[in-house]
């Protein structure tokens, strides 16, 4: 048993859970559909009315929100309130297309707090502790988000933000920084440059690290662990729901609890947009039930996830989600199996002292698909004679085709010539798309 | 009577190769002995150098993958055969050679083998009686 943030809404019964989740959705239908066009006339096309949504069992009656939907009303198509009320805009980037921009009321920035700070504590933060932020300030929610919630429990805040790694573990060291927000994927270049500058874990204090924005793996998690010190725990959010803390890991470890008295999940099967039975894997579709400027109803996030219900040793009733396997947008089609970028990773992952940076090359020779991965050799792979090295690549090269259940051409590169993301993880280049 | 031998991770990228010796040249490091075994991707390139140490910090520094690996330098007699009975005497003492490369020695002119072999301990007391092992110092000099 933990300490917990706020006990009456972390531990609540099932039964308390979904009458107070009913009642701020039937809310929160009546004030978009009467606020916002984009709702009413969604619901009108469904032939539906606020009257209909009494409960989180009407909840499949809505229309999903799509990604192009936050496109086509851009910028402030989706807002439910007065844009005066807005105190605070974030966006996210526009990589794949124009960007999105989202609202928060004081009141949603006091809920958004609240969801980091509840994270922070089952990370084992309190007041006392030195929380370095090196997740990116400005538009991008992550670093702001963690900010909040840090500051709300009194911690002392080292708002450090992305970049000048060297820096970075200088403040880590000379401030005594005890906590870490930031990609797991800086965080692994964290721990690389550390050991490149001759800093051992036991000269630095971080007892626990949050890490989200992009999928990792378990083994990730432990290299993690083991190269900084400290106890690696996942967090989720993204921005159209409200940010880092939607949803996030308690000390077992084994799902993240969602903040379900806000955000109601559910999974739904991406093809058919049929809603999916607890336990089973689909993508996961969220419902704003609390946030005043931009209450998303039934979003589809794109991620594929599974839920779960399961007694949690913590102590929190929270639904859990596990960990996402991959993005339905990550997910690569390649001779036509499914692959996510993650199950490579874990592959990688389980040859003995691989390390996890690489680069995926999906390409269409003669119109067949052809998948290349690209591995840093690490000191501990390296050998002088060829056939050792040989040995590697080939066991590589079985641990991705067992995973993946398809062919790959293993490429050996030399150490940090790949090149690394401080922002979401991009591992792959689909030059297939360019040839479409 | 080991010597260190440089090993470096090269991808088989244009320029790398030059790239490595350039950071040997800058630090003056002279080249005894060098290999490069390599398949369609990658290879690696085995370097006997004059300063071992300062040539393992100057590739470290300039962030190549680098390892150092404990080989043995035999001195061949002059005459037909020479390399042959050093063979001889390790596959009769049941010693595998991973790999192998020649050099002639500065200070004498006289053709020296480099071998990585599986059991450095064994080859060099089965090799000792007959050969002359080069010293690291005399490597260096
Ligand atoms: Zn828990």
């Amino acid at each position: 048993m933990g300490n917990y943030y706020d006990k009456a809404m972390e531990c609540a019964t099932l039964n308390e859970m979904e009458s107070l989740q009913s009642f701020r959705l039937s809310q929160t239908v009546r004030r978009v559909y009467e606020n916002v066009p984009f709702y009413r006339d969604r619901m009108i096309e469904k032939g539906i009315t606020p009257d209909d949504i009494k409960s989180v069992a009407d909840l499949h009656k809505l229309p999903f929100v799509m990604k192009q939907d936050l496109r086509d009303t851009y910028p402030y198509g989706l807002f439910a309130v007065p844009l005066e009320d807005v105190v605070r805009l974030h966006a996210s980037s526009g990589t794949t297309g124009k960007q999105i921009v989202v609202g928060y009321t004081r009141n949603d920035l006091e809920i958004w707090n609240d969801c980091a700070a509840r994270a922070l504590v089952a990370a084992g933060g309190t007041k006392a502790d030195f929380m370095h932020v090196s997740y990116g300030y400005g538009l991008f929610t992550g670093g702001l988000g963690v900010h909040g919630g840090a500051e709300k429990l009194g911690m002392t805040v080292i708002p450090v933000s992305t970049g000048n790694t060297a820096r970075q573990i200088n403040i880590i060291k000379d401030f005594g920084s005890t906590l870490i927000c930031c990609t797991p994927s800086y965080a692994m270049f964290i721990a690389e440059t550390m050991r490149d500058m001759g800093i051992t874990k036991d000269q630095i204090k971080l007892k626990a690290g949050l890490f989200g924005a992009e999928p990792w793996t378990q083994e990730m998690r432990a290299t993690l662990e083991d190269m900084l010190g400290l106890k690696a725990y996942d967090i989720y959010g993204l921005t159209e729901i409200i940010g880092p803390g939607v949803s996030f890991e308690c000390e077992e470890q084994t799902g993240m609890h969602i903040c379900e008295d806000h955000f109601i999940p559910e999974i739904i099967d991406p093809d058919t947009g049929e809603v999916l039975p607890l336990g089973e894997q689909g993508e996961l579709v969220f419902t704003c039930i609390t946030k005043e400027a931009f209450p998303l109803l039934r979003y589809r996030t794109r991620d594929i996830a599974v839920l779960s219900r399961d007694k949690c040793s913590c102590g929190r009733t929270l639904i859990k989600m596990l960990k996402p396997k991959g993005r339905t947008d990550d997910m690569l089609i390649i001779r036509g199996v499914n692959v996510f970028p993650s199950q490579i990773e874990t592959a990688l992952l389980s040859v003995a002292g691989s390390e996890p940076f690489y680069h995926i090359n999906v390409d269409r020779i003669n119109n067949n698909d052809t998948l290349e991965i690209e591995v840093e050799v690490s000191e501990a792979m390296f050998s002088d004679t060829i056939k050792s090295m040989e040995d590697i690549e080939n066991t590589i090269k079985a641990a991705v085709e067992s995973v993946i259940g398809i062919g790959a051409k293993i490429t050996m590169c030399e150490p940090k010539t790949l090149k690394r993301f401080e922002g979401k993880a991009a591992h792959v280049t689909d030059r297939r798309k360019l040839l479409d | 009577m080991l010597i260190k031998q440089l090993s470096v991770f090269v991808e088989n990228k244009k320029g790398r190769l030059s790239a490595i010796t350039d950071i040997l040249r800058q630090s003056e490091i002279d080249i005894r002995a060098l290999s490069v075994a390599d398949t369609k991707d990658f290879g690696i390139l085995r370097l006997i150098v004059n300063d071992v140490d300062k040539a393992y910090t100057a590739l470290k520094n300039g962030e190549c993958l680098v390892s150092l690996t404990d080989v043995i330098a035999v001195q061949i007699t002059d005459r037909p055969g020479g390399l042959a009975d050093a063979m001889d005497i390790l596959s009769s003492a049941e010693i595998s050679v991973e790999y192998m490369y020649a050099f002639i020695s500065k200070s004498d002119g006289l053709a020296s083998v480099i071998l990585r072999v599986d059991d450095n301990q064994k080859a060099q007391n089965v090799l000792s009686d007959k050969f002359k092992l080069l010293t690291q110092a005399e490597i260096s000099a």
